[in-house]
């Protein structure tokens, strides 16, 4: 009898324990049958290359990592004036956990629009604006710029450097800064000059003024704009060129020295995965090589193998958090230091950054 | 082997029913749009054109799109109609826009209930004021108006730029292109609570009737009228080509300036470098859809914000290319000036030579 029931019970709590584990794994796998929706907001169409291209590589990178757990929709080509609070309202309704929107522009429909989603998460780029429910992310874009200045101050036989430029805000001087510092910590000759076009997208301002950088004895170009337009002139006129945003090698083969691409991949991976798991909370990312958010694009063959060296190095200890591009003595153009010896510059002085560094040529725009 | 043969009498009612019509070759061509890239038609029907009006908040979101496209759009059709080709409505929003910034920021911390009506006044001055220069450029130099008031616009845009860069810059915005955020008093207030429709819709209605009232109506808009469906007739009438040309050109010029009020104090509630997503030329293309008539330009305005929204919605819900948009516009067009074309002349076929 004892036996019995000892058999019986035991009988039981297998088939209890049996349904715990099943109940258990059932819930466990639940949420994954459910795929998590992720929107995205792209301020122009994705097009082959630029900021666009690489947040939608980002996108597909994500998807790709994470697989069936999730589902992603975007709306490219979204205006920055009204029509954006509708496109991400839109998004949030139906149903998207987290949405990711993409330009300056869209900072405040964002806010607005978190603010009546309690229960969305957003993340908005190159902003300010944070929330209980939305952060904010960027890249340190002048990571890559430093390394492109080493490459131009090693290579410019005229010591002349062309940059063609959107607008004075600090991301863009940060940029402009970081590549004439670059340039002059292996050439001190070299020189900066810049022309700045007022537009995000021109690609026949921005040619015109990479041609006329280049009459002006320039022999390496780069660009803070969004077309492939400099890097094309500089293949015309046979001089160098450094991509911006994403490898443009195929738009210049012998041109393109490299380029300073924007690798969103991983962190998109990163947040939605924390959004999957539950964890995700609003932050402020600001990340650089050492987040993989900054990679250069394959080396130019006429890249020496010294300089390449150099780059590696230095890659390696940006990746390693050793090195900063604006490490002290930081002097503007009037020779007044902005950084003592020995410090680094903060953060907040990289975002209110409003004048040029030593081996830039010409006056910033007045206010 | 055919030609095309000028009818004798164009009828009057094709004339009124050919919007219409290019609305339904529209449709028709866009089951073949959408069956070509491999979407089931009615679902891409439904989402394109039913989905931007399935709930009020849609409806809202509808009229708010609408409501620049139709103010721009009246305005415009009085200079149209008298062969007043005025281009720059885009210069004369963003400046409507700048001036009405302007009283809002001179007011930021007023709560007075006056700095509305003021900025909607400046709103409309800014505008004229823009288009008073290709008007004065015509009347006194006899420069082409759509030459003129084209390059405005690149000239309106820069000042924007300059303003939002420059001394508009938000202290607290990090250097951002953009104005501080306006005082609740600078802001349109809502027409229904919980959407961004707001009072510039009415304003818009308003200005719809005025327009009709004025184009339909009055001595000055009948004057008008003559002058552009015949220059010589007006002049031998001996109604003055001067004050055809400086009418048609403020008036276009303030209904913009009026939009450009009702975005920075609307959905927007600021100025920023990006505030018009080309609603100036938009107008132009709902100005003709709308045959140059009020009404008319009240419904295809309401189409023209659908064929956006819509796109909107293709994209999200069936992953179609932000162009799809462009592609319905350009096929709404083509079919409107299709069947104009065969409204006005038949096609015969020609005797072989």
């Amino acid at each position: 009898m004892m036996h019995c029931r000892a058999l019986i019970r035991m009988g039981c709590a297998c088939a209890a324990a049996f349904a715990a584990s099943w109940i258990s794994g059932a819930i466990a796998q639940a949420p994954a049958q459910t795929p998590v929706k992720v929107g995205f907001v792209y301020v122009s169409p994705i097009s082959d290359a630029g900021w666009t291209f690489q947040h939608d590589q980002g996108r597909k990178q994500m998807e790709q990592a994470l697989g069936s757990k999730v589902q992603s929709k975007y709306v490219e080509n979204v205006a920055e004036g009204a029509d954006a609070e509708r496109v991400i309202r839109e998004l949030a309704q139906s149903g998207n956990t987290i949405i990711f929107t993409t330009s300056f522009g869209y900072m405040n429909p964002t806010e607005k629009v978190a603010k009546q989603f309690p229960k969305n998460d957003f993340m908005h780029a190159t902003g300010y604006k944070m929330g209980p429910n939305m952060g904010n992310y960027n890249a340190r874009f002048y990571e890559g710029r430093y390394l492109t200045g080493v490459i131009a101050g090693k290579m410019t036989k005229s010591n002349i450097l062309g940059y063609v430029a959107a607008f004075p805000i600090p991301e863009v001087l940060q940029g402009i800064n970081a590549f004439a510092r670059g340039a002059r910590s292996v050439n001190p000759k070299a020189e900066v000059r810049v022309i700045w076009v007022n537009s995000w997208y021109d690609p026949g301002k921005e040619r015109e003024a990479a041609l006329t950088l280049i009459s002006q004895g320039a022999d390496i170009v780069t660009h803070h704009t969004d077309s492939t337009a400099v890097v094309q002139a500089a293949e015309e006129k046979g001089k160098y060129a450094f991509g911006y945003h994403s490898d443009m090698s195929k738009y210049g083969p012998k041109a393109h020295l490299t380029a300073t691409t924007h690798q969103w991949g991983d962190f998109y991976t990163r947040q939605v995965q924390e959004v999957i798991a539950g964890t995700w909370k609003p932050m402020s990312t600001w990340g650089g090589y050492k987040e993989g958010m900054i990679k250069l694009a394959p080396l130019n063959p006429a890249v020496p193998a010294d300089v390449k060296e150099t780059v590696v190095k230095l890659e390696g200890e940006l990746k390693a958090g050793k090195f900063h591009p604006f490490t002290g003595p930081v002097k503007d153009q009037s020779g007044k230091e902005r950084v003592p010896a020995g410090k680094v510059i903060s953060d907040d002085e990289l975002g209110k950054m409003d004048y040029y560094v030593e081996g830039v040529a010409g006056n910033l725009p007045k206010k | 082997m055919f030609k095309l043969e000028a009818r004798p009498q164009a009828s009057l009612a094709m004339r009124y029913a050919s919007p219409a019509i290019a609305v339904v070759l529209m449709l028709i061509a866009g089951v073949v749009v959408f069956s070509a890239l491999g979407r089931n038609p009615i679902e891409g029907f439904q989402v394109f054109f039913l989905n931007p009006m399935r709930d009020l908040n849609a409806v809202t979101e509808l009229l708010l799109k609408a409501t620049p496209l139709m103010l721009i759009a009246v305005g415009l059709a009085v200079g149209f109609r008298a062969n007043v080709w005025n281009i720059g409505a885009e210069g004369q929003f963003l400046m409507g826009a700048v001036a009405a910034t302007a009283v809002a920021l001179a007011f930021q911390s007023s709560e007075s209930a006056l700095v509305l009506p003021t900025m909607v006044v400046a709103g409309a001055i800014g505008g004229a004021l823009w288009a008073a220069l290709p008007a004065l450029l015509k009347t006194r130099f006899n420069a082409n108006e759509i030459l003129t008031s084209l390059m405005l616009v690149y000239i309106a845009q820069l000042a924007v730029s300059w303003l939002v860069f420059g001394p508009w810059r938000d202290p607290a915005g990090f250097n951002f292109p953009q104005t501080e955020m306006f005082s609740d008093a600078a802001l349109l207030p809502m027409l229904i609570e919980g959407t961004r429709l707001n009072y510039a819709f009415i304003l818009a209605l308003g200005v719809l009737a005025a327009g009709y009232v004025f184009m339909e109506r009055s001595y000055t808009g009948f004057k008008m009228r003559v002058a552009g469906e015949s220059e010589a007739a007006a002049r031998y009438a001996g109604y003055s080509a001067v004050t055809t040309i400086w009418i048609g050109l403020l008036a276009g010029g303030a209904a913009a300036g009026l939009a450009g009020m009702a975005e920075v104090a609307g959905p927007v509630g600021q100025l920023t470098d990006k505030i018009s997503s080309g609603y100036g030329f938009a107008a132009i293309i709902v100005a003709f859809v709308g045959r140059l008539n009020p009404i008319g330009i009240f419904f295809a305005s309401l189409l023209m914000a659908l064929l956006y929204i819509g796109g909107e919605q293709a994209q999200q819900y069936l992953s179609l290319p932000a162009s799809i948009s462009k592609v319905f516009q350009g096929m709404l067009l083509f079919f409107l000036l299709g069947s104009d074309v065969f409204i006005q002349y038949r096609l015969r076929r020609s005797a072989r030579q």
